[in-house]
């Protein structure tokens, strides 16, 4: 089956190895990945700050890219859940899109969602192993329903273990340009979840989403924390942890 | 009450420094979120009974003129006085008059969020008219001279320590250290008022139209007394509080309580149809209800409608992480949170708030728990729509969004500055792989944490290379 990477325009900049694990992954559930190379952001910045109409160009721009394939397959939740839950309110006024935005929609999966519930992924080549915590991301978990499947994924890895941490599922604070307009409070909202991963004494802290990642791990550092690595799920089903691909 | 949401920004960071405020917080969110999470628990059909909910008060809304009439006929033929404000001033007005028509000189008051919209107390008291608050939280904000911040317990923000003090200095007796005993001087304090007074002043939860009911929500009796000790009792409400039937009541009771204390059931449910009929033995000898619109026709015909079906659980402030964090007085207005950040520009204006619905993360944790299925983040980005249709959005993020989607929907020059922001990023992070000083917008971000540097190379510059190298 076609399945089309949506990469999402943090991966791409920020860490690749994320995308180079998503496509691993995929090729090992013998799918055959396409990377539309055009493909910029869903537009969802745009979307949030209430530029519609940049949003809408975006949206038309992902829907024409990925037309061709059997799914789209993308390694956040948040990128994710724009597709799915807020594309077809976006083209709510082109009606020519509307439908072309369900059909999208409807092939489109978060990674964790697609490797449980399409291709049933039971076993990982990796190297990686400790004891983990994850983190539900607010879109993932709450427009997406992300919750069992990176739990039953990471329950194959034998040297994996999971422990749930409290506040799995509150927000980090993160919240795209809010981290920045509103600082203060998205750096309060963040320490309180550095506050409980530290409490929870793991190896590292694992995600599925970018906004999250850099949020978190640079609170941690900021803090002085060096040790705990925040990871994105891909690269602990890999053990393509950043290095070697570069 | 005064709008003061402009100053959201140096509000909001004044209260996260606030030691004994932080501390008063961080109680209340477990005290809130904790029992309401074991009673939904409870329901095996939670979601089934919010859809109704969420059905039967669009239902309402949407027959909203049909209702209102069927609640004033049935309220008029039980002997209501039904009253209509379509301003605050106007409402303030019919108070003070009714107490004038009246003789009244001393008011007792349960808890209003309408009232605290319109400023009634200070009016009422500007015409001579005493006015005591007699819900214990409300009664402490009135001590202390302060406003609500939270729509169920409007002196979340207060510890016991901030109020035995209070209390010491207001009651001038011997200061008091446990909460038990501080309740007790408060009813023993207040109980004479009830005795004395000649007027109760009460909010509405809801108005039944089947029944031309009005109905509170108490969990400390003084509402029951505020209902039916004085001569006169005077409900103030506002036109979405209607609902239907008593059947809808019912379905409302199974959600309100539990979304807002994590109740079954609130300690005392108060039905009043009517003033005090000839065999009653309690009962105000007239029944005033004065039903406010002030900005609810204008919101109801917009793409707003959904905040209408509010029922004011405070679930939505319990669990946002902003409100969690800054607390109730931050957001400059009657309501609050992540409905605040919706009702508050609805209502005063969008270009009056522009901060609130920017506030918010968008994590949808409001949208989850609320038990009329209110889409709070789909509301505030709404508003972010308005903002920037209105040309209200800051013009450094209106350029930074410009210019991000100029390159965003051009994929070849996007490609070449991301490749080069890559590699600077990579530079900038040095060994360390993080960068903790960037310049222009960057500097908000570093400014509280570092920015893990980019790895040097885009995944499309990988990728793409990879697969050339494949297909050779």
């Amino acid at each position: 089956m076609r399945v089309g990477l949506f990469v999402t325009c943090v991966v791409d900049l920020m860490r690749p190895s994320i995308g180079l694990a998503a496509v691993k992954l995929l090729e090992r559930a013998d799918c055959e990945v396409i990377f539309p190379e055009n493909q910029t952001c869903c537009g969802q910045p745009a979307y949030n700050a209430g530029d519609r109409l940049t949003a809408q160009q975006l949206a038309r721009k992902v829907i024409s890219e990925f037309a061709d394939v059997d799914y789209v397959v993308i390694p956040s939740g948040s990128c994710g859940g724009m597709i799915k839950t807020h594309y077809e309110e976006l083209l709510s006024d082109l009606p020519e899109y509307r439908v072309k935005a369900q059909w999208l929609a409807a092939r489109t999966y978060e990674l964790t969602d697609f490797l449980v519930n399409v291709v049933d992924m039971d076993s990982f080549d990796t190297t990686f192993q400790g004891a983990i915590a994850y983190h539900d991301s607010c879109a993932g978990l709450r427009e997406l329903n992300i919750k069992e499947q990176p739990r039953k994924l990471l329950s194959h890895l034998a040297h994996v273990d999971l422990k749930e941490m409290a506040g799995a599922e509150q927000c980090c604070g993160f919240g795209g340009t809010f981290s920045v307009k509103y600082g203060d409070i998205s750096s309060r909202i963040v320490d309180l979840k550095c506050d409980d991963l530290e409490a929870t004494e793991v190896d590292a802290l694992v995600l599925g989403d970018l906004g999250c990642m850099l949020n978190i791990e640079g609170k941690l550092r900021r803090r002085g924390n060096h040790k705990t690595k925040v990871l994105h799920i891909a690269e602990v089903l890999t053990g393509l942890v950043g290095e070697e691909t570069e | 009450m005064e709008l003061t949401s402009h100053q959201f920004k140096s509000v909001s960071s004044a209260k996260l420094k606030d030691v004994k405020l932080q501390k008063a917080l961080y109680k209340a969110k477990d005290g809130f979120v904790v029992p309401r999470a074991k009673v939904v628990a409870e329901l095996d059909n939670f979601e089934e009974i919010r859809q109704a909910a969420a059905d039967v008060r669009d239902h309402g809304l949407a027959h909203l003129d049909v209702y209102l009439e069927e609640w004033e006929k049935q309220a008029q033929a039980a002997g209501t006085i039904v009253h209509w404000a379509e301003s605050y001033e106007e409402l303030n007005a019919l108070v003070v008059k009714i107490a004038q028509d009246n003789q009244v000189k001393k008011i007792i008051k349960s808890k209003s969020m309408v009232g605290e919209e319109t400023g009634l107390n200070r009016y009422v008291e500007g015409h001579g008219i005493e006015v005591k608050e007699t819900d214990l939280g409300e009664y402490i904000i009135q001590q202390a001279g302060e406003h609500p911040s939270h729509i169920i317990a409007p002196a979340t923000h207060k510890s016991k320590d901030d109020v035995a003090d209070l209390f010491a200095e207001k009651h001038q007796r011997p200061r008091l250290d446990d909460a038990e005993k501080l309740t007790h001087e408060a009813r023993e304090i207040l109980r004479p008022h009830f005795l004395d007074a000649d007027m109760g002043i009460t909010g509405a939860n809801f108005m039944i139209a089947e029944t031309g009911s009005t109905v509170i929500l108490t969990n400390e009796g003084n509402g029951r007394m505020t209902t039916t000790m004085p001569r006169v009792h005077v409900a103030i409400s506002s036109i979405e509080k209607c609902i239907p039937t008593l059947d809808d009541f019912a379905l409302m009771m199974r959600l309100l309580p539990r979304s807002a204390t994590g109740q079954v059931i609130s300690n005392y449910v108060s039905m009043t149809t009517g003033p005090k009929r000839a065999k009653d033995n309690d009962g105000p000898g007239e029944f005033h209800v004065i039903i406010l619109d002030v900005g609810r026709t204008r919101v109801l015909g917009s793409d707003l409608r959904d905040a209408l079906r509010c029922i004011r659980c405070g679930a939505c402030m319990n669990h946002c992480p902003v409100y969690q964090n800054v607390g109730g007085h931050a957001y400059g207005w009657v309501y609050p949170g992540p409905i605040g950040s919706v009702l508050t520009p609805a209502y005063n204006g969008i270009e009056n708030a522009i901060d609130l619905p920017n506030a918010a993360t968008l994590c949808n944790q409001c949208g989850v728990v609320c038990p009329v299925k209110i889409p709070l983040p789909d509301l505030m980005r709404k508003l972010r729509e308005k903002q920037y249709e209105r040309n209200l959005k800051s013009s450094a993020e209106k350029w930074s969004l410009r210019l991000w989607a100029y390159l965003a929907l051009r994929p070849k020059l996007y490609s070449i500055v991301t490749r080069i922001m890559a590699r600077v990023g990579k530079l900038l992070g040095g060994d360390s792989r993080r960068i903790n000083h960037l310049l222009f917008g960057g500097k908000d971000w570093t400014r509280h944490r570092d920015l893990p540097a980019p790895r040097g190379r885009t995944f499309r510059d990988i990728y793409l290379n990879r697969n050339k190298t494949t297909n050779r």
